[in-house]
């Protein structure tokens, strides 16, 4: 005769690193980087969408590459430095907007906002490594990432407008050319 | 959705994982390696893939980068990244295997590039997956590690169809070992949207006369007409019987491979349609290949 048996979730403690702070966290392994973020270190700003890596609204920086926060146990993630959408904040506490989301506003990139933070992260992730970046290149990053409601169009203009502006600063501070 | 419950375990070297895998998988377990995840986390949210067992073995050293041997073999350590071919530079990927670098912008979005594996994907055997169309396109050796040592399979010989390998349960792939240089390759592909999977993929490498501008043999493989990536003999009899290169043998080409292939038919296309994609692309594929 078969005995039904409750066995414990499997468990780990973990030590994530997320926008430069350490935190340690006991979850089911399971878990997937982005319900940690949100449901145990309260970061809501990365959004949950298909949970199958076709939508990006979880998009996250993992060491400095875009990734799918859905695609990742949060146990994978130790040892990595996550950056989320709150890290892109400017000025006492970063309350104030960074420069790639005022170029979201500026150019309308987006309207219900519930993809945003993916493509935020997408393009954060994508310019560090290629700040030359054409629109072309731009155009087909952000094809990665679904949005329903703006369209693409302002999305390429925000990320290529903030590229512009970053390497036109750079220059001033004396380090290109 | 959210996946099953399993147990992880986090691999600390190859024949660590080997002995683990080998008393999950005897004491009644269904053990995964996970690496990158892209594509087992996808199919484990939706709940096609139940594992027990998770065996992470993106701790392992010295199984990821790429170097090339002293008789001119690529060898891709299974946990390299498809990202990090995509942006090796030329030192590490010359222009011999410039095919595999280029052939990684159809392989999903950058996102998915910066955290898949090229071991993943061809353990992960997809009949569409690039890097399973590469393999058999260029006779890669896939390196597997077990209980027993070492053993190197053909890519003939290794993928079994639809996501099926000859990878013992208690194996893991190591690297991907690309024999000779292929300078005059190239890979294309069409999907209804641009990083979805494939509906045909079409890779073929050319063996061209010194001066370039003739074809005097070369191969051709496929993805998406049959549960692994094949190979097309009849095409590669016109490839053999050579000619200029140029419109009139690419279509030739293509129309060989075009009726060679008995493709499925399903919701991305049917057989006469995916029959229609083979052409277009091998012919396709052929011209990109000569003009490298």
């Amino acid at each position: 005769m078969s005995e039904i048996t409750h066995q414990p979730p499997d468990q780990q403690l973990l030590s994530l690193s997320v926008n430069g702070e350490r935190h340690e966290l006991l979850a089911e392994s399971r878990r997937t980087l982005v319900d940690a973020l949100r449901h145990d270190l309260g970061l809501t700003g990365t959004h949950v969408g298909c949970e199958h890596g076709i939508c990006g609204a979880c998009t996250v920086l993992v060491d400095g590459a875009p990734a799918r926060a859905c695609l990742m146990f949060a146990a994978q993630a130790e040892g990595r430095e996550i950056r989320t959408v709150e890290a892109l904040g400017e000025g006492p506490g970063g309350r104030e907007l960074g420069d790639l989301q005022r170029a979201f506003t500026e150019h309308h990139a987006l309207q219900c906002g519930f993809c945003t933070p993916g493509f935020l992260m997408l393009a954060e992730g994508f310019l560090a490594e290629r700040p030359d970046a054409t629109k072309e290149e731009i155009r087909e990053v952000v094809a990665a990432n679904l949005c329903r409601c703006t369209g693409y169009q302002t999305i390429v203009e925000a990320i290529d407008d903030c590229a512009a502006r970053r390497r036109a600063s750079v220059c001033e501070e004396g380090s290109c050319g | 959705m959210k996946p099953a419950p399993f147990t992880y375990h986090r691999a600390r070297d190859l024949d660590g994982t080997a002995k683990l895998l080998a008393e999950l998988a005897g004491s009644g377990g269904e053990p995964k390696i996970i690496a990158g995840g892209q594509s087992l986390v996808a199919m484990m949210n939706f709940r096609l893939a139940r594992p027990d067992h998770l065996v992470d073995i993106s701790g392992v050293e010295g199984l990821r980068g790429l170097r090339t041997d002293g008789e001119g073999a690529l060898h891709i350590g299974a946990l390299t990244t498809h990202h990090e071919v995509e942006t090796a530079p030329g030192p590490l990927l010359g222009p011999g295997f410039a095919v595999l670098r280029d052939a990684m912008r159809w392989v999903g979005h950058l996102p998915i590039r910066t955290r898949g594996t090229v071991g993943g994907s061809l353990a992960h055997a997809d009949a569409t997956a690039e890097w399973c169309l590469l393999a058999v396109l260029l006779d890669a050796e896939m390196v597997a590690h077990g209980p027993a040592g070492q053993r190197r399979v053909a890519a003939r010989d290794f993928f079994l169809g639809y996501y099926s390998t000859a990878l013992e349960e208690d194996e893991v792939l190591t690297e991907a070992v690309f024999p000779r240089p292929a300078p005059h390759a190239a890979l294309t592909e069409f999907a209804q949207r641009h990083g979805d999977f494939a509906t045909v993929a079409a890779a073929v490498a050319l063996d061209l006369t010194p001066d370039g501008g003739g074809v005097r043999g070369g191969r051709v493989a496929l993805g998406g007409v049959d549960a692994l990536p094949v190979r097309v003999p009849e095409a590669e009899a016109v490839l053999a019987e050579g000619g200029r290169a140029g419109p009139a043998l690419y279509e030739a080409v293509a129309t060989a491979a075009a009726r060679a292939v008995d493709p499925p038919g399903d919701a991305n296309g049917s057989p006469e349609y995916r029959r229609g994609l083979t052409r277009n692309l091998v012919a396709r594929a052929c011209e990109e290949a000569v003009s490298r």
